[in-house]
């Protein structure tokens, strides 16, 4: 059997303010990317939706993006901006794109389309239009997307450890390094916690948001 | 109120004009359906009255104005619009649903509130139905909420699009009344569309029969167009009850009624016989005055006087309100094969079918 | 473009021997071929019976739900001390580095898709076909095989295909913990500041993407039954990216 404890509690205590720290970073580079992608996304997606022929070209790119492994497009950024956050940044949002973008898309082409003929029909612009009635209707399946892209991000987040971030990937690394197991439990353990957690948020989330909803959506892809 | 000149929509890619050259006057106050087969433009031309669709060639004006004077958008806000899925928004409450033009249009806070209780009771909706969502509300009541919501802002016309084909016979008779109800406390100026003849006939004021490509083929009252059919299409899409349909639109009032074999009961049995023999039939009506107390066999008779006679109550008694339709109906499926009339409880006359039959004639 | 004309160079210069991009294309291959393969005989067995009887609908959203959540990385770590320590005490592996604790990330990575696509492929079926069919007194395992899976072949291929490419991409990571593959020249380019060898690196991992996705595509033309053949919305789950 291995032979010193695997996972060492005493260790956990004595570092619980480092912890703590790794986690917001880890919640923080989390959420600037989820913010980030939303606001791209929904740029994006309103382009996609307005000019039907930009559409493939914009899934396509986004499409690329999502398959480039995360270990060579980080470590791909770092001799242009370096082992910051900024790299980190580039390469978590590019990942969010993908399924932000489709999510927004399909949410708002499966509004019912006699809502939208009743709101035209009653004088609403175009722009009062998406803003009123498609974008609010649509967000059961946006918010599905974010719930994706929330959980898919919070994971990436631990390989930016190799390049000098990494939130709890910071544990996993450095376990990695010195054989410590306890560190690479904790790291991996913590990356499920948060990303279990942040989930149920954005669940929460999502029924203030929509007091009308009955059946909850199940997730779109 | 609403004038269509000449107008054409070619959609690209069709094989030939939705609409062509139509040309309509729609009067103020008035009810005109538009009914037709399929293909033949009844929608197209509706929207084209709100710019939904714009139209390709033409004219149409709106209260003297031309449509195409103003954005699209403000037009809409003036007109009322409800079509057959109606088009709730389900993430808002009925109140606001109703509130959407008003809002648009900038009331302020009080005003909105007041009109949208106002529309509530003017619909018969529950006060209680203001804060439920759309989801809640049975199909009849939606519908309702939709024509609230069409009328918030007291928009002079309101253009209907097939709003009661989604529900049932029953609820859509009902809704159908209450639309004729409406109209005659607010005095719309409503186009109406359906493929439902019986419907057209039943709402409009002028009915349009539009062939494919939006021809009209005859645009008339209901009654004039059931009576006289301008051509072969219309008596085809008309179909082969059209006798019958007109009967719907006529009230027992406005025909001559019969006195029908009543006797007093203090009456002999002799003038009874009498009675009997001079309208050809095997049976009686019984007299209190002017109170029908109920009819009574040939055979029943029984001695020289009506005493000792127990009358049979009459089954259906018609009102001076309800129509021939109805009328037929209960001389077809009564013993008496007459109709009595009453207004109130007063017995006025009867209706037989030869009575019924020489008003269709005439 | 003097960067372009580096890249070709070094494609040119390190082709062969053990490190060169031919043997490192098998090394890839073959670590992403194995986890596919092995996540495949799992899942799609067990997808298939609990579609096929309609049971373990919450188990099947749930089980990707939890595979989002399980940062590669983090397994690829946990992984590494349990096969080292398998590797000293039995003689079911030679090495706990390597090949071991990346088979067993992209293992755990390929498996939630494939069996949720799979189940969902399964459960989506007409249940009136599977009505008529039993109705014939077709045998129950008649049925799953000949015909529940062809009519919810494009749904599970799909998924194969896409958790194909999503694990071709993540197996770069192994070479964090000693495998070879594409993986290698990406950490080592990074290691030692050689954009060229780690754009390359990239290149043939984008290259292998691709050749997987069109592979795939075309095995989807070749299995699934001529009736069935038409193009599917995304219904499918991808795996997380990595």
């Amino acid at each position: 059997m291995i032979a010193a404890p695997f996972f060492r509690w005493d260790w956990v205590f004595d570092h619980w303010g480092l912890i703590g720290e790794k986690v917001s970073e880890h919640l923080v580079l989390t959420g600037i990317a989820l913010g980030v992608g939303l606001a791209i996304s929904m740029v994006l997606a309103v382009i996609g939706l307005r000019f039907p022929r930009t559409y493939p070209p914009i899934t396509w790119l986004t499409g690329v993006l999502y398959t480039i492994p995360s270990l060579a497009l980080f470590a791909f950024l770092v001799p242009i901006t370096g082992f910051t956050v900024l790299s980190a940044e580039i390469g978590l949002v590019s990942y969010t794109l993908l399924i932000l973008i489709r999510n927004i898309v399909a949410g708002i082409q499966g509004v019912d389309p006699a809502v939208r003929e009743a709101a035209l029909g009653m004088g609403y612009g175009s722009r009062r239009l998406f803003l009123e009635i498609e974008l609010p209707l649509a967000l059961p399946v946006i918010l599905a997307g974010v719930r994706i892209a929330a959980v898919t991000t919070i994971g990436l987040v631990t390989i930016t450890a190799l390049i000098g971030q990494g939130g709890v990937g910071f544990f996993i690394l450095r376990g990695l390094n010195r054989f410590f197991n306890t560190e690479i439990v904790l790291g991996t353990a913590l990356s499920v916690i948060l990303a279990v957690a942040v989930d149920l948020v954005l669940v929460l989330v999502e029924r203030l948001l929509t007091p009308w909803m009955t059946e909850r959506t199940a997730e779109a892809s | 109120m609403i004038r269509l000149e000449n107008v054409t929509k070619v959609f690209p890619g069709g094989s030939g004009p939705a609409v062509h050259e139509l040309s309509l006057d729609v009067a103020e106050g008035e009810i005109v359906v538009l009914v037709g087969p399929s293909g033949c433009g009844k929608t197209t031309t509706l929207k084209m009255i709100n710019r939904l669709v714009e139209p390709t060639s033409g004219r149409i004006t709106v209260a003297g104005e031309d449509i195409m004077a103003f954005p699209a958008h403000e037009l809409r806000r003036r007109v009322g619009y409800v079509i057959q899925q109606i088009g709730l928004f389900p993430h808002r409450t009925i109140a606001e649903n109703i509130a959407t033009v008003p809002r648009l249009l900038g009331w302020e806070r009080a005003r909105i509130d007041d009109r949208v209780g106002e529309l509530i009771r003017l619909v018969d909706l529950e006060p209680g139905m203001r804060n439920r969502y759309p989801r809640e509300l049975s199909g009849g009541q939606r519908q309702r909420a939709g024509v609230a919501r069409a009328l918030a802002a007291d928009p002079p016309v309101m253009l209907m699009d097939e709003p009661f084909g989604a529900v049932d016979p029953i609820v859509r008779g009902r809704l159908q009344d209450e639309l004729l109800d409406l109209q005659r406390r607010l005095r719309k100026t409503i186009v109406f569309v359906t493929h439902d003849i019986d419907e057209a006939v039943k709402l409009g004021d002028r009915v349009a029969i539009l062939n494919i490509g939006g021809i009209v083929e005859q645009y008339a009252p209901p009654a004039e167009i059931l009576r006289d059919p301008s051509n072969s299409f219309v008596e085809t899409f008309l179909g082969s009850d059209r006798g019958i349909k007109r009967l719907s639109l006529i009230r027992v009032s406005e025909v001559p009624l019969e006195d029908g074999p009543m006797v007093d009961k203090s009456a002999t049995a002799a003038a009874a016989r009498e009675c009997m023999e001079r309208y050809g039939v095997d049976w009686f009506g019984i007299l209190d005055g002017k109170k029908l107390l109920g009819w009574a066999w040939a055979s029943d008779l029984d001695g020289s006087s009506l005493a000792g006679i127990e009358p049979k109550p009459f089954e259906v008694r018609l009102s001076l309100d309800a129509s021939l339709r109805e009328a037929l109906d209960t001389i077809i499926t009564s013993h008496t094969r007459v109709a009595p009339v009453f207004d109130g409880n007063r017995f006025v006359g009867t209706i037989t079918a030869e009575g019924i039959s020489r008003e269709l004639a005439k | 473009m003097e960067f372009f004309g580096d890249l070709l160079q070094w494609f040119g210069d390190n082709s062969s021997g053990d490190s060169g991009w031919l043997a490192r294309t098998g090394e890839h291959l073959r670590i992403s071929g194995a986890a596919l393969a092995a996540a495949m005989v799992v899942a799609i067995p067990l997808a298939a019976w609990l579609g096929h009887t309609r049971r373990g609908g919450l188990l099947a959203v749930s089980v990707v739900n939890i595979g989002r959540a399980l940062p590669s990385f983090g397994i690829l770590a946990l992984a590494l001390p349990f096969t080292i320590w398998l590797a000293r005490s039995t003689p079911l592996i030679e090495s706990g580095l390597g090949f071991a604790p990346t088979f067993i990330a992209l293992f755990l990575l390929a498996l939630p898709p494939i069996f949720t696509n799979t189940y969902a492929g399964v459960r989506g079926i007409d249940p009136d076909v599977v009505e008529a069919a039993r109705g014939m007194g077709i045998t129950e395992r008649r049925l799953v095989l000949d015909i529940e899976m062809p009519i919810a072949s494009p749904v599970i291929l799909t998924g194969i295909r896409v958790t194909a490419v999503q694990v071709v991409a993540t197996a770069t990571l192994g070479a964090l913990v000693g495998y070879g593959g594409y993986g290698r020249f990406i950490v080592d380019g990074f290691a030692t500041q050689d954009e060229v060898e780690l754009v390359a690196g990239a290149v043939l991992v984008a290259l292998l993407s691709v050749l997987t996705e069109i592979g795939f595509s075309a095995l989807e033309r070749v299995v699934v039954p001529k009736g069935i053949q038409r193009r599917r919305r995304a219904d499918v789950v991808p795996p997380v990216a990595v």
